[in-house]
């Protein structure tokens, strides 16, 4: 069972999705993610131990490695692949209450801004870290924001912005949201900001990379 | 007319033009407004664009299609008038260049990514093939595909670009220095890694946009000329990393900033030398007070 979890947590890791897939050349004709993550609830894995002790792990590996600049956005969004694989399987035993998720995490690309790479990525392992994603999409309001976090109490709120024009929009959204549900956090991120545009749009957190932002997340929830 | 590689060939350093992008919001754009659009809605502020840098010593401009391809069009609804937007921004380019400046018919990435199955190659393919002929239909002498990350959709867009125009085909990519110095693309890549398959694939000038500042590109200069000694190079550098305050984003680096790298950056073995966000004619006329005086 244990092994189960460790190769899980490899596939994870290195982005093995399934026995068909080629990729990574290392692991070409051993099972992937799908098959292990479904084994394991076959012969009765609790699912909670296959997100926390197979998936988890992995992914903060992989967010380690790409922080340290060792893998770059193909690598992760390769484990990421993998890491959605499984949590198809994982999905109705979140829904039936047999495993919990972390917390919730809301995540957008501001108003006027139509790029997705990064908050996709961000989002895909925030996901593989344990938390329910909830994602809004691009040229995100403050209305919409603001409606989810109604709908998600306690939820942590993302916002991703490419442009050094479309960062300015953070600011209001930020605004927006406290004023709206005073008590929210917001975590911003994107190529053009940092943690000075962070404290001057009065936002809570800036994570320059997406392991940032889980550890962030999991000293907030 | 000559072609630019033809002028490098004589042992010209040739200077380029500066930002759009951050021009296009100087002058009202708004976030979230297609900048493409403008070729249509407010050609005379394009056009005036494209002519500062004319005035400011640019020996070749680009044009208003940086998002001209099919797919962030369509985000905008636009989709149906990828030809149009793209032949317009090069004849506006065309009419301030006139006869003896150069025109970059300007392409952008898609925003999709391969791996994820997002698009395939040969949708990529077809929209890179539709935007170039448009540009060179309007009136451009080269293509330049910029801010790549993905050597794969650089090296379709390249072929795409060589494979249906008469057109020069020039080829950028966006590098970061990461922990250990070295220099790599979002998706890895690095400048000795680039070099061999666009040229390949039909590029006769490559090189770097975007990035940190000119002085990164200095070390991303002298990488690509180890690999290869020949292959004449074009920087657009960005003028540093933006600052925010007070709603407002500002670049650090000024035109004398800008201007005081150019030489080294020549000897390191780059061709032409230009800006991308942040730079202003100032800066390009500071730049081509340098190069006059090489």
């Amino acid at each position: 069972m244990n092994e189960l979890l460790s190769k899980l947590s490899e596939c994870i890791e290195f982005g093995k999705i399934n026995l068909a897939s080629p990729y990574p050349p290392q692991m070409k004709g051993q099972d992937g993610a799908d098959e292990i993550t479904r084994k394991a609830l076959e012969t009765g894995v609790n699912p909670q131990d296959i997100l926390s002790k197979g998936l988890m792990p992995g992914m903060e590996r992989i967010g380690i490695k790409f922080r340290e600049n060792k893998v770059f956005v193909p690598q992760v969004l390769m484990s990421a692949k993998a890491m959605s694989i499984a949590m198809l399987h994982l999905k109705p035993h979140f829904l039936s209450g047999a495993a919990k998720q972390k917390g919730t995490f809301i995540i957008g690309t501001v108003l006027g801004d139509l790029h997705d790479i990064g908050k996709n990525l961000v989002g895909m392992m925030v996901e593989g870290n344990g938390y329910k994603v909830i994602d809004l999409g691009t040229d995100v309001s403050s209305e919409k924001f603001i409606a989810a976090v109604k709908e998600n109490p306690n939820s942590v709120v993302g916002l991703s912005a490419l442009l050094t024009t479309t960062m300015v929009n953070m600011e209001k959204i930020t605004k927006d949201i406290k004023e709206a549900v005073p008590g929210t956090l917001v975590t911003i991120g994107g190529a053009p900001v940092n943690s000075d545009f962070c404290a001057k749009i009065g936002a809570d957190n800036y994570s320059p990379d997406p392991q940032g932002l889980v550890e962030y997340l999991n000293i907030k929830s | 007319m000559s072609k630019i590689i033809q002028e490098i060939q004589k042992g010209r350093v040739l200077v380029s033009d500066g930002a759009w992008g951050t021009f296009l919001q100087k002058k009202g754009l708004k976030p979230g407004e297609c900048p493409e659009e403008w070729n249509i809605t407010r050609p005379d502020d394009v056009f005036d664009i494209a002519q500062s840098y004319i005035k400011a010593g640019s020996d070749m401009i680009e044009t208003n299609s940086f998002g001209g391809n099919r797919f962030k069009l369509k985000g905008y609804g636009l989709e149906d008038q990828v030809f149009e937007l793209n032949r317009i921004a090069a004849e506006i380019s065309r009419k301030a260049a006139g006869p003896d400046h150069f025109v970059l018919g300007s392409i952008g990435p898609t925003g999709k990514l391969l791996m994820m199955d997002e698009v395939t190659e040969d949708e990529l393919y077809e929209a890179f093939k539709e935007q170039s002929i448009a540009l060179e239909d309007g009136g451009a002498d080269a293509i330049v595909i910029e801010t790549m990350t993905d050597l794969e959709e650089a090296r379709i867009a390249v072929r795409a670009a060589k494979e249906n125009t008469a057109c020069e085909v020039i080829c950028t990519m966006t590098f970061d220095k990461i922990l250990s110095g070295e220099y790599r693309t979002m998706m890895g890549i690095s400048p000795t890694e680039m070099t061999e398959t666009l040229i390949v694939a039909g590029a006769s000038i490559i090189g770097a946009n975007c990035g940190n500042g000119i002085a990164d590109m200095i070390g991303i200069v002298k990488e690509i000329r180890q690999v290869n000694a020949t292959i004449p190079i074009l920087i657009h550098a960005n003028a540093g990393m933006p600052h925010y305050c007070d709603g407002e984003t500002t670049f650090p680096e000024t035109p004398a900033d800008m201007a005081g790298r150019v030489k080294e950056i020549t000897e390191a073995g780059a061709n032409i030398i230009g800006g991308c966000c942040g730079t202003t004619p100032d800066h390009i006329c500071e730049v081509h007070q340098v190069v006059k005086n090489l």
